[in-house]
Parts: structure tokens; C-alpha cells; sequence
């Protein structure tokens, strides 16, 4: 159908659409009210019974750990499905020799100040990811968002124009090893509650004291799982999006 | 006021799939996509607030003190994170699409073969 | 408190609107990492910090990224496909 029916028919359904849910907002309750029960008995007894923190962490890793196995799976097939898509196939490379004149040497080279904050910054952002993956159960953290603050920690040394040492950062096997021992981590991890004698990803290992980082059992192994597999995870997807350039680049400064 | 967040959400739906329906460029679809799921974003926030409560962290605060909802803001976190990894194959598919059959908008793909 | 968090669920809404009704992706792309920090001020106001950490890790940096890096991508290939055309045509003619 043409441009003109689709729209007609998306405003119809849309109005309808409209006055169906503010019609149904009548009968939610008003926000500020909450009434379920789930929230607040989980906010009473997370400090006692698993002592951590931070309600949050407690919920994706220990309550609803299987929740968080899913949607590792989904990161990790999702990098596998981008990795394949955007690989570089042999009819490119055939044409490539043809039609690459123009990128050779056109990149600037990047100016002294940048060259020194960039380098400056990856240490620092490096401690910063990893704090922020083992404090997951005391303050607002985890594993997800400190594997993507480390995962952008070499895209600093690109920026600062050393191109062979990002590819050797990148396409080095232990950011493939690290993501594959963070999904496989977690499911060992998991099997621990059933060689226990519980059920699969029960919270076996003991507990430790509230406040220190080796509270919350297998929480606090489970962070790291998480951290290492989305930093490497999200690694190989920026490569395999960079990786065209990077090599006409690098043809282009020799 | 105390609809309004809902209100909200409805409309950053609509908006985000008029953006869909009406665009020219793949990528600008992705771009919309985010905006229709941040809508859910907005639904849920409202669902687990609870006025004057504190966040569900209990480093500083006592434990009686009445927080939001934790369970709420655990299934806002994965799917900020879901939301990355669709984006980033439907990213992808563009590029191959473009590979392939040399334009990037939905309506003329018919047309162009190769 | 009250007036605050109002006032940030009609700014993300008008920016939402914007986002949308900007046509060309590169400049999408802006409009859409400042709306990534908006959402993220309103989780934090919204007394959630867990998901504010993570929007702006993600909705900000990576998502910005990774749309740049692809269109990037497409406006290369678009250039070398140009190339061959005229080289064929220069063949042919």
C-alpha cells in the first residue's frame, strides 16, 4: 500500500489506540500508590537474608538469576549474529584492490593534547569499570554496567590514532576467551546449587558480611561472569564494525 | 497529575511508531525503535514509584525506611541492555541491505535489484 | 520534587517528538544521545540510580556508537558503488 494509505490507517488506529488506554489509566493506580506486595517484602528482608545492598543486584543475580542467564544468551547470540553479518567476504577483497585509492592516507593524524588526554584516560577508565563490577551488590552497580564501561576503554587508544595497537587489543584471543568463560561461568556457577543438593542458580556459597565486597555468595562471582562476557561481547561487535577501516588505514601508512 | 507518566508512555509509543511507519531510511527506523522502547521504560518507572520513598539501596539508609520497587527496576535494567544488542543486529542488517541491494530506504527496495 | 518530575516527563516527551521528526540520521544521532542523558536524569529523579548508570552507559555511549560507526559503513559503500558505476561507464563509453 502507498504512502498516503498507511498513514491514514496508522492515525485511525492510533486515535483508537489513544482513547483505549487513557479510558483503562482510569483503573491503574494513580502513580505514587503503590500497592503490590512483592517490592516492599523483598526491600525488608534483602539485607538479612542475603546481605547486600543493593536491592537491585540481589534481584537480577539471586531472585531472578534465570531472568539474567536469558538475556546473556541474547547478548551472546546477538555478537555472534553481528560478527557474521558484517564479516568480509572474498568477492570484497577482490574489488577492494580496485576502488581503495581514495581512503589510502586520507585519515588525519590526530592532534598532540588529544594523543595525550585519550592515553591519559584508559587506565583510569579500565579501574573505574572493574570497581564498578566487583561493588555490584554494596552501591548501584553490576556486571552490565561495568562490562560496557571496560568494553569502551580501547576505543580511546583508536582515538588517539594508534591503530596497531587497538587491533592487537581487539582481535587478541583472550577477549574471546573472556566472553566465552563469563556465559559459561555463569552456568557452572548455576550447576553449583545443584551439585548442593538445591535447585539450579541457588545462592550456595556463604554469605559473608554485609558491606564487604565478598558478600552475597555467588552474587559477587556472578558480576564478574556478567562483566567479563558483555565487555567482551561488546568489544567484538565494535571490531567487527571497525574492521574495514582499520585495515585501509593501516594499508594507507605504509 | 497522577496519570500523567502514563500518559507519556502512550504518547512516546505513538510517536515512536509514527516515526516507523513514515520513514525513509533504515536507520532512522532503529533510532525510532529506541524511542518506542524507552516508552516501556516510562510505564514501568511509574508502576514502582512510591511518593517520598528512597532507592531500593540500602548502604546508608535503614532498612525500614519505605524504598521503590526493586523487582521494577531489575527488568528496566535488562532491557536497556536488550535494547542495545537488538539495535546493534538491526544496525547490521542495514548495512548488509545496503551491500546488497544499494539503497537504504524500505519503499524503493522493491524496485532496485542489485 | 513534585514540580521537577513533571517537568522532566513533558521534556522527555517533547524530546522524544524531536528525535522522531528528524529526518536525516546524522543528525539523529545527536538528538539521539541527548535524549539518552534526558531519560537518564529522569531515572535518577525518579529515585532509580541502578538503571540511571546503566541508561547512560548504554543509551548514551554505546548505542551513539554503534549507530555512527554503521553509517560510517553505508555512506562508504555508497561512495565505492558510485566509483564502479562511473568506471563502468567510462569503460563504456
Amino acid at each position: 500500500m502507498n504512502r498516503s494509505r498507511r498513514h491514514i490507517l496508522f492515525f485511525v488506529s492510533a486515535a483508537v489506540f489513544f482513547g483505549l488506554m487513557t479510558w483503562a489509566m482510569h483503573d491503574l493506580p494513580p502513580v505514587g500508590h503503590y500497592r503490590g506486595p512483592y517490592g516492599d517484602a523483598i526491600n525488608a528482608t534483602v539485607v538479612y537474608e542475603r546481605h547486600i545492598t543493593d536491592a537491585v543486584t540481589a534481584v537480577n543475580f539471586d531472585y531472578r538469576g534465570f531472568d539474567t542467564l536469558g538475556e546473556e544468551s541474547i547478548l551472546f547470540l546477538s555478537v555472534i549474529g553481528v560478527g557474521t553479518l558484517l564479516r568480509q567476504q572474498k568477492r570484497e577483497r577482490k574489488s577492494r584492490e580496485d576502488t581503495d585509492e581514495l581512503e589510502k592516507g586520507q585519515a588525519p593524524e590526530p592532534s598532540e593534547a588529544m594523543k595525550v588526554i585519550t592515553l591519559g584516560l584508559v587506565g583510569p577508565l579500565v579501574v573505574y569499570g572493574i570497581y564498578i563490577i566487583t561493588h555490584g551488590q554494596l552501591t548501584p552497580g553490576g556486571g552490565f554496567q561495568g562490562g560496557v564501561v571496560l568494553a569502551t576503554a580501547p576505543l580511546l587508544v583508536y582515538l588517539a590514532g594508534d591503530l596497531k595497537t587497538f587491533k592487537r587489543i581487539t582481535t587478541h584471543t583472550l577477549v574471546e576467551i573472556g566472553e566465552a568463560i563469563g556465559i559459561f561461568g555463569f552456568l557452572m556457577i548455576g550447576f553449583l546449587g545443584i551439585i548442593a543438593g538445591k535447585e539450579f542458580l541457588r545462592n550456595v556459597l556463604p554469605l559473608g558480611q554485609t558491606g564487604s565486597i565478598f558478600s552475597g555468595g555467588t552474587v559477587a562471582l556472578l558480576d564478574i561472569a556478567t562483566g567479563l562476557a558483555v565487555a567482551g561481547g561488546f568489544i567484538s561487535a565494535i571490531y567487527a564494525f571497525l574492521e574495514q577501516t582499520i585495515e585501509m588505514r593501516m594499508e594507507g601508512e605504509e | 497529575m497522577s496519570i500523567f507518566p502514563y500518559l507519556v508512555a502512550a504518547w512516546l509509543f505513538l510517536v515512536g511508531l509514527y516515526g516507523v511507519i513514515s520513514s525513509r531510511n533504515f536507520v532512522h527506523i532503529a533510532m525510532c525503535l529506541a524511542v518506542v522502547q524507552s516508552s516501556t521504560y516510562v510505564l514501568l518507572l511509574a508502576i514502582g514509584y512510591k511518593t517520598g520513598g528512597v532507592p531500593p539501596i540500602f548502604a546508608g539508609a535503614q532498612v525500614g525506611t519505605p524504598a521503590v520497587d526493586p523487582i521494577v527496576q531489575a527488568l528496566m535494567l535488562t532491557d536497556i541492555v536488550v535494547e542495545a544488542t537488538v539495535v546493534a543486529l538491526l544496525l547490521a542488517l542495514a548495512v548488509q541491505i545496503q551491500k546488497a541491494a544499494g539503497t537504504v530506504n524500505p519503499d524503493r527496495l522493491l524496485e532496485l535489484q542489485g | 520534587m513534585l514540580i521537577l518530575q513533571i517537568a522532566i516527563l513533558a521534556f522527555v516527551a517533547i524530546t522524544g517528538t524531536a528525535v522522531v521528526l528528524t529526518r536525516d540520521p546524522r543528525n539523529q544521532v545527536i538528538g539521539l544521545g541527548f535524549y539518552g542523558l534526558v531519560l537518564a536524569l529522569m531515572f535518577f529523579l525518579y529515585e532509580a540510580p541502578d538503571v540511571a548508570l546503566s541508561q547512560i552507559v548504554i543509551g548514551a555511549v554505546a548505542l551513539p556508537l554503534m549507530f555512527m560507526l554503521s553509517l560510517s559503513k553505508i555512506r562508504r559503500n555508497e561512495q565505492k558503488r558510485d566509483e564502479v558505476k562511473q568506471k563502468q561507464r567510462e569503460k563504456a563509453a
